[in-house]
C-alpha cells in the first residue's frame, strides 16, 4: 500500500489542462455545481436575515449585547461565585455556564467510575452479577432521561421533611430539601494542601518519565508507588501538619424546621445529578465492555506465556489497547453528558440554559439568548473534543 | 458378548453410573457461576439478599397497599385522601385509572378517542411491516406514504364525515410517535445527502456539510427547540405563521439528521474502496455509482447503529416537554398538575416508563437480532 513501492512512473500526475467553459469538462461542471449550491444557502440565509430585520423593527426589539450590563434582578439559588439578583445579566449567566460545568463535571467523573464498574460487573463470571447489570443497562438505555430526571425529581419532594429526615449515617441527611452532608471547614492550611497533592503528582509523573527511561536501558524494573507515596500522600500531610493540622469538621444538624451546617446539595441539583449519573453511566458499562473484548483472548494467552502476573496483563497489554477503543465513544459519552446537562430547566435547577431563558424572557432578547447557549455549549463541547482528541492520538496505536 | 457368556462369568448389566452431583445439574451450575470463590459467593448472597428485600418493598408497594380507585364526586374532582393516607406505603394507581385516557390521547374530543387509538396501531403496524425484511422494497416507500396520509386524515378529520380536530388539541401519544416516525422519515433522506456532501470532492459542498453537522452535533437539542419556538417566528415573512408541532419538527428533523449523517458516513467508509473503483471502471455516473453500488451496501452494513439512533430519537422526542408541546410526557406531567392528584408523580412516571420501554425494548432487541444475523458470516 505505501507509495515507495509502487512504479514511480504511475506517480506521475497528468500536465495540467486549461479549464475549458464547456458542460462536457468535469471540473468546469463542478464548479457550477458548487457556485449554484452556495449561492442557494446564502441566499436563503439572506432571506431568513432580511426577514428578522424586518420583524425586529417592527416589533421595536433592539438587538445587540448591550442588556448583558443591566441589573438582572432574577434570583439565582446555587452560585458557585458571589451573586445576588441586584447584580448584571452578565455575572448572571456566568453563574448559570459555572452551574452547568459543575453538574457536567462532577457528572462526568460519577458516570465514569459507576459506568466502568458496571461493564466490567457485565463480564463478571458471577451469573447474578452479570445478570443484575445487564437488566440495569438495558432499562436505563430505555427510558428517556427526562422522563428519568422527572421521576427522581418527583421521589425526592416525596421524601419527608426534615424533621422526618432518613439519616443513614451520622450527618448524613436525605429529605425533601435535599442531601445535607458534612463538610470540612474549609481553611487555608486546606489550600495549601491541594496545592502541596498538586505538586507531589507533577513530581511523581517527572519521576516516573526518568525511571521509565532507564528502565529503557537497562531493563531493570523498578516500582514507582513508593516515592508515588510519598509525595502524593506525605507530601501533603508534611504541609498540613506544619500549618498546624486544622481539622473542623461541619456536620448538619436539625434547628426548628430546617438543618444548620454542613454541605447543602439541593434536591435539584441532586435529581439531575443522579439521573445523569446513571443514565450515562449505562452507556458509558457498554463501551467499557465492548472495548475489554475487542482484546483477543490470544493478546492475554501470548502474555501470560511471556510469565507475566495477571494484573502486569491487565496494565500493560489489556488496557492499553482496550482504551483505544474505548475512548472515542467516551468522548462522545463526555460531551453527552454536558449538553444533557441542559434537560436541568425542566427541574428548576438554574444551569446556563435555565438562566439564558429567564434572561430572553425578561428582556425580550430572543435571538442574542439562543446565540448565547449555542456558543458556551459549542465551546464546551470543542475543548472536551480538543482534549480528548489529543489524548486519542497519544494512546492511538502507531502504525508505518 | 458371546465369549464373555462362554467363559462362565454372567455379564452384570452394569447401570451406567450417573456423575457426581457435584459436577453436571443445577447445584453444579450454581458452584460454577455463583459460588466459585469465596468473593463471588460473598457478592451473590449480599445481591440475593437485596434482590428480595427490594423485590418485597416493591410488590407491597405496588400491589398489596396499592389503591386502584377512588370516588369521584359528580362535579369530576377525585377524593384522594385515601391515597393521600397511604403515601409511601402503598402506590395510588388510582391516578391511571382516572387519567389513562388522558395521558395517552391528551385533549383530543373524549368520544372521537377511537382516532388516535387507530393511529397509534397504524404507526406500530407501520414499524412491524418495515421491521419485516421480506418488505424491504421500493414499495414499502408507497406504504409508508399511504399509510401516513391516512394518519392525517384520522387526527385531523374534516372529511369522510369526520369531525375537524385542530392541531392544538391533539395531543399523548400520538404526538410522540408523529414526531419520532415523521422526524425520521424527513431526517433520512436528508442524512443520506449529507453523509455523501461530506465525502464529497467538491469542497465548498463538504464544507457546508461538515459545519453542519458539527455545528448541530455541538449544540443541546434543547438550543434547537428553544430556536425554533422562540426564534422561528421572526425568520419568517409577516403573516406566514407555522404552529408549534410543525416548527418543533423541523428542529428534530435538523437534530436527526446531523446524527443520522455521521450514522451514514460511517457505512459509506467501511465500504472497501474497490466497490467504488469497479464501479468508476464501469463508467457509471455519479449519482447510478452511489444509488446502484454504494449505498445499498452502505446502508446494510450500518442498520445496526441507525436503529439505536433511532431508539436515541424516540427518547429524544420527549424532550419538546420542556417548550410545551404536547406529548406523552407532558401529557403525563399535566395530569397531576390538578390539585387532587398532586404528589402521585412516581406512579405516572413510571408508567409512561412502561410504555417508552416497550417501544425502545422492542426496537433494541430487533437491532441486536440483526445485528447478529448480518454477523453470521463472519463467526465462521
Amino acid at each position: 500500500m505505501s507509495g515507495a513501492s509502487l512504479d514511480p512512473r504511475l506517480l506521475r500526475k497528468a500536465p495540467p489542462r486549461p479549464l475549458r467553459f464547456s458542460w462536457s469538462d468535469e471540473r468546469f461542471r463542478n464548479i457550477v455545481y458548487q457556485v449554484l449550491v452556495v449561492a442557494a444557502v446564502l441566499s436563503v440565509f439572506g432571506w431568513l436575515w432580511s426577514n428578522t430585520r424586518y420583524n425586529l423593527e417592527v416589533r421595536r426589539i433592539a438587538t445587540g449585547w448591550g442588556f448583558l450590563s443591566r441589573e438582572a434582578g432574577l434570583p439565582i439559588g446555587e452560585h458557585l461565585i458571589d451573586y445576588d439578583p441586584s447584580m448584571t445579566y452578565f455575572r448572571a449567566l456566568l453563574v448559570g455556564v459555572l452551574n452547568t460545568l459543575k453538574v457536567a463535571i462532577i457528572g462526568i467523573v460519577l458516570a465514569t467510575i459507576l459506568g466502568t464498574l458496571l461493564g466490567i460487573a457485565r463480564l463478571s463470571k458471577n451469573w447474578m452479577l452479570a445478570r443484575f447489570a445487564g437488566a440495569y443497562v438495558e432499562i436505563v438505555r430505555d427510558l428517556p432521561l427526562l422522563l428519568q430526571l422527572l421521576f427522581w425529581y418527583s421521589l425526592l419532594q416525596g421524601l419527608p421533611g426534615p424533621r422526618q429526615a432518613f439519616n443513614p449515617v451520622t450527618g448524613v441527611f436525605l429529605s425533601n430539601r435535599g442531601l445535607k452532608l458534612p463538610y470540612i471547614q474549609w481553611e487555608s492550611a486546606h489550600s495549601w494542601t491541594l496545592l502541596a497533592v498538586v505538586v507531589g503528582a507533577v513530581l511523581t509523573w517527572f519521576y516516573r518519565r526518568t525511571v521509565r527511561a532507564k528502565q529503557m536501558q537497562d531493563g531493570q524494573i523498578r516500582s514507582i508507588w513508593p516515592a508515588a507515596l510519598l509525595l502524593m500522600v506525605g507530601l501533603p500531610l508534611l504541609v498540613w501538619a506544619a500549618l498546624g493540622a486544622p481539622f473542623t469538621i461541619d456536620v448538619p444538624e436539625l434547628r426548628g424546621f430546617n438543618f444548620r451546617g454542613g454541605l447543602d446539595v439541593s434536591p435539584e441539583f441532586f435529581a439531575l445529578l443522579l439521573g445523569l449519573t446513571l443514565y450515562t453511566a449505562g452507556f458509558i458499562a457498554e463501551i467499557v465492555r465492548a472495548g475489554i473484548l475487542a482484546v483477543s483472548q490470544g493478546q492475554w494467552e501470548a502474555a501470560e506465556a511471556l510469565g507475566l502476573s495477571r494484573r502486569r496483563v491487565m496494565n500493560l497489554i489489556v488496557l492499553p489497547q482496550a482504551m483505544r477503543v474505548i475512548i472515542p465513544p467516551m468522548t462522545s459519552q463526555f460531551l453527552n453528558i454536558t449538553k444533557n446537562s441542559s434537560l436541568a430547566v425542566a427541574i428548576g435547577y438554574q444551569d446556563i440554559v435555565s438562566i439564558a431563558n429567564t434572561t430572553l424572557n425578561q428582556t425580550g432578547q430572543a435571538i442574542e439568548g439562543i446565540a448565547i447557549i449555542m456558543l458556551v455549549y459549542l465551546t464546551i463541547s470543542l475543548s472536551i473534543s480538543l482534549f480528548m482528541n489529543w489524548y486519542n492520538k497519544r494512546i492511538a496505536l502507531v502504525e508505518r | 458378548m458371546s465369549d464373555l457368556a462362554a467363559g462362565g462369568t454372567p455379564a452384570v448389566p452394569t447401570v451406567p453410573r450417573r456423575a457426581p452431583i457435584t459436577m453436571i445439574g443445577p447445584v453444579a451450575w450454581a458452584r460454577a457461576n455463583l459460588f466459585n470463590n469465596w468473593w463471588s459467593s460473598a457478592i451473590t448472597l449480599a445481591m440475593i439478599y437485596l434482590l428480595v428485600k427490594v423485590a418485597v418493598s416493591f410488590v407491597s408497594w405496588a400491589f398489596i397497599n396499592a389503591i386502584w380507585v377512588v370516588p369521584v364526586s359528580p362535579a369530576g374532582v377525585a377524593n384522594t385522601e385515601a391515597c393521600r393516607a397511604i403515601a409511601g406505603v402503598g402506590a395510588c394507581w388510582a391516578v391511571i385509572t382516572e387519567k389513562h385516557r388522558f395521558i395517552l390521547f391528551g385533549t383530543y374530543p373524549y368520544e372521537q378517542h377511537w382516532r388516535p387509538a387507530i393511529v397509534c396501531l397504524l404507526f406500530i403496524g407501520l414499524y412491524v411491516v418495515s421491521a419485516m425484511r421480506r418488505f424491504w422494497r421500493w414499495e414499502l416507500a408507497l406504504v409508508w406514504i399511504a399509510v401516513l396520509t391516512l394518519i392525517g386524515v384520522l387526527m385531523w378529520g374534516g372529511i369522510l364525515g369526520l369531525s375537524y380536530v385542530p392541531q392544538e388539541r391533539w395531543g399523548g401519544l400520538p404526538i410522540t410517535l408523529i414526531l419520532a416516525t415523521f422526524g425520521l422519515a424527513f431526517a433520512f433522506p436528508l442524512a443520506i445527502l449529507v453523509a455523501l456532501g461530506r465525502r464529497s470532492k467538491l469542497p465548498a459542498i463538504k464544507a457546508l456539510c461538515v459545519l453542519y453537522v458539527e455545528l448541530i452535533r455541538g449544540v443541546p437539542l434543547i438550543s434547537l427547540l428553544f430556536m425554533a419556538s422562540v426564534m422561528f417566528p421572526l425568520f419568517l415573512p409577516e403573516g406566514l405563521n407555522i404552529d408549534k408541532l410543525l416548527r418543533a419538527q423541523v428542529a428534530i428533523i435538523l437534530f436527526a439528521g446531523a446524527y443520522l449523517a455521521e450514522v451514514v458516513r460511517a457505512g459509506l467508509q467501511a465500504l472497501p474502496r474497490g466497490q467504488y473503483e469497479a464501479a468508476d471502471a464501469l463508467g457509471l455516473s455519479y449519482w447510478h455509482k452511489t444509488g446502484l453500488i454504494i449505498l445499498p451496501q452502505a446502508l446494510r452494513l450500518v442498520i445496526p447503529p441507525l436503529v439505536n439512533t433511532f431508539i436515541g430519537f424516540f427518547k429524544d422526542t420527549s424532550l419538546v416537554l420542556i417548550i410545551g408541546i404536547f406529548d406523552l410526557l407532558t401529557a403525563g406531567k399535566t395530569a397531576i398538575i390538578e390539585p387532587a392528584w398532586q404528589g402521585f408523580g412516581v406512579e405516572v412516571y413510571i408508567t409512561l416508563g412502561v410504555i417508552y420501554f416497550v417501544f425502545c425494548f422492542a426496537m433494541s432487541k430487533y437491532s441486536s437480532g440483526l445485528e447478529a444475523e448480518f454477523n453470521r458470516h463472519r463467526r465462521r
